[in-house]
């Protein structure tokens, strides 16, 4: 065991090697399975199952047939792509990059570095502590802390997917735009002192933490995390395309129209409360709204849930409460609701 | 004997990272002092802003993710190396 740990050290070539190999052959299959996609499963759908195009049943079938493969594969595609970009960054490197930064510019550089620096809401009080003790502004460390979650691979890609480039592009500047403008709020109310006071009297060590990485590590790396991610979303995903595959053959069209369409002002705020609790089903919620969006809900309040969802998540404020008091809690779910609130109305309005 | 330290507040990848490192000391036949850090005060002594964090012999080696096991077997092959 000792001899193997030792080879792998001196003779990193071959393994390097066969990193690059698997990468290329997997590179290839996904091509291939994807460019096939749409033919193999209209021929499944409509000559091997024999169902009439069409039909209820039909739609909903070849809709879960050809979405459940594609999603997946754009899904571990792009986090693998996703994922190679992140190990050019980490919290550290974040950290540094934020300090000395004041409010404004650093609530513009905080949301912006949520998006790429790897996270997990499980880490989030390390990291704010980290953030905090070296002197980076309440304010700021919020800006990161909601753009993190909500602009997260697994939701954008999801979006892009299912709804095409605009509106992720518009979720992710709608995320940022938040992001900024919750955490200068925050900052500006002076609340330091709801941070829970064990923060402040905390000895953190500074410096960071760094590591050399060689291309076949970050491809590894990347390896991995696309299996744990897809491995963690991919029930969800498929029981949420189902749902989704249900209503797309079934409810009639327009028959949401009254209820989240334009016209029901009350459908914004309704639907950013019941995205809070959602969290973990946030791979299972979009195919469903997608599938809501099409009779007839309009695109600011299923932008505004779907935010809600992925940003205002309860095990996140669970897990932050450690650190802040309730009132600041509350604050933080009053200013980013209110600011996913005000996005879904602009939306409705404009589009 | 080796020092151990996971660290980490009860995360699900903290859990993970105990048990390959329980493993791999089984598989070993090695003896070694392994402590679970739950405690922010003591996790923040070291350089980390993402947990799990592995520890042996007092130096950070890992952060935020759960380390290959062949780097494990390698950094418990130093550490239990005579300097």
């Amino acid at each position: 065991m000792e001899n193997q740990a030792v080879n792998r050290r001196l003779i990193p070539n071959r393994s390097d090697i066969l990193v690059y190999l698997k990468l290329a052959v997997v590179a290839v299959v996904w091509w291939a399975a994807y460019s096939v996609l749409l033919p193999v499963t209209q021929w499944l759908t409509y000559d091997v199952l024999r169902l009439a195009r069409g039909s209820h049943l039909g739609d909903a079938v070849a809709f879960f047939i050809y979405d459940v493969p594609k999603i997946l594969l754009l899904l571990s595609g792009m986090i693998f792509l996703i994922s190679i970009l992140r190990t050019f960054f980490s919290p550290e490197r974040t950290r540094a990059l934020l300090g000395g930064k004041r409010q404004g510019i650093g609530n513009v550089l905080a949301a912006l570095l949520g998006i790429v620096t790897p996270f997990c809401s499980c880490s989030a009080v390390p990291l704010f502590i980290g953030f905090v003790e070296s002197g980076i502004p309440l304010g700021v460390t919020f800006s990161f802390l909601i753009a993190a979650p909500t602009i997260n691979e697994v939701a954008v890609v999801m979006l892009y997917g299912l709804f095409g480039w605009r509106v992720a592009g518009l979720y992710i500047a709608s995320g940022l735009i938040i992001a900024i403008i919750a955490g200068a709020i925050i900052g500006q109310l002076k609340l330091e002192r709801y941070v829970e006071d064990f923060v402040w009297q905390l000895q953190a060590a500074q410096g960071g933490f760094e590591e050399k990485l060689t291309w076949s590590e970050r491809i590894s790396r990347a390896w991995d995390s696309v299996k744990d991610i897809v491995g963690k979303v991919w029930l969800y995903v498929v029981v949420g395309i189902a749902v989704g595959a249900g209503i797309h053959g079934y409810v009639p069209e327009s028959a949401l129209v009254g209820i989240m369409g334009k016209q029901a002002w009350w459908s914004v705020p309704a639907a950013v409360l019941l995205g809070i609790p959602l969290y973990s089903n946030a791979a299972g919620v979009i195919p469903v709204v997608s599938a809501l969006m099409e009779k007839g809900a309009s695109l600011g309040t299923v932008l505004a849930f779907m935010m809600s969802v992925v940003g205002l998540s309860l095990p996140e404020t669970i897990i932050l409460r450690r650190v802040l008091k309730p009132q600041l809690i509350a604050v933080f779910i009053g200013v980013v609701g209110l600011a996913i609130i005000i996005t879904g109305y602009l939306f409705n309005w404009v589009m | 004997m080796v020092n151990i330290k996971i660290l980490g507040s009860g995360c699900a990848n903290c859990k993970r990272l105990e048990a390959v490192v329980r493993k791999i000391i089984a598989a070993q036949g090695a003896t070694a002092e392994i402590e679970k850090v739950t405690e922010y005060a003591e996790i923040m002594k070291y350089p980390i802003l993402s947990t799990p964090g592995l520890v042996i012999n007092g130096k950070l080696l890992s952060a935020g993710r759960i380390p290959p096991e062949a780097d494990i077997v390698g950094w418990l092959a130093q550490a239990a190396a005579p300097a």
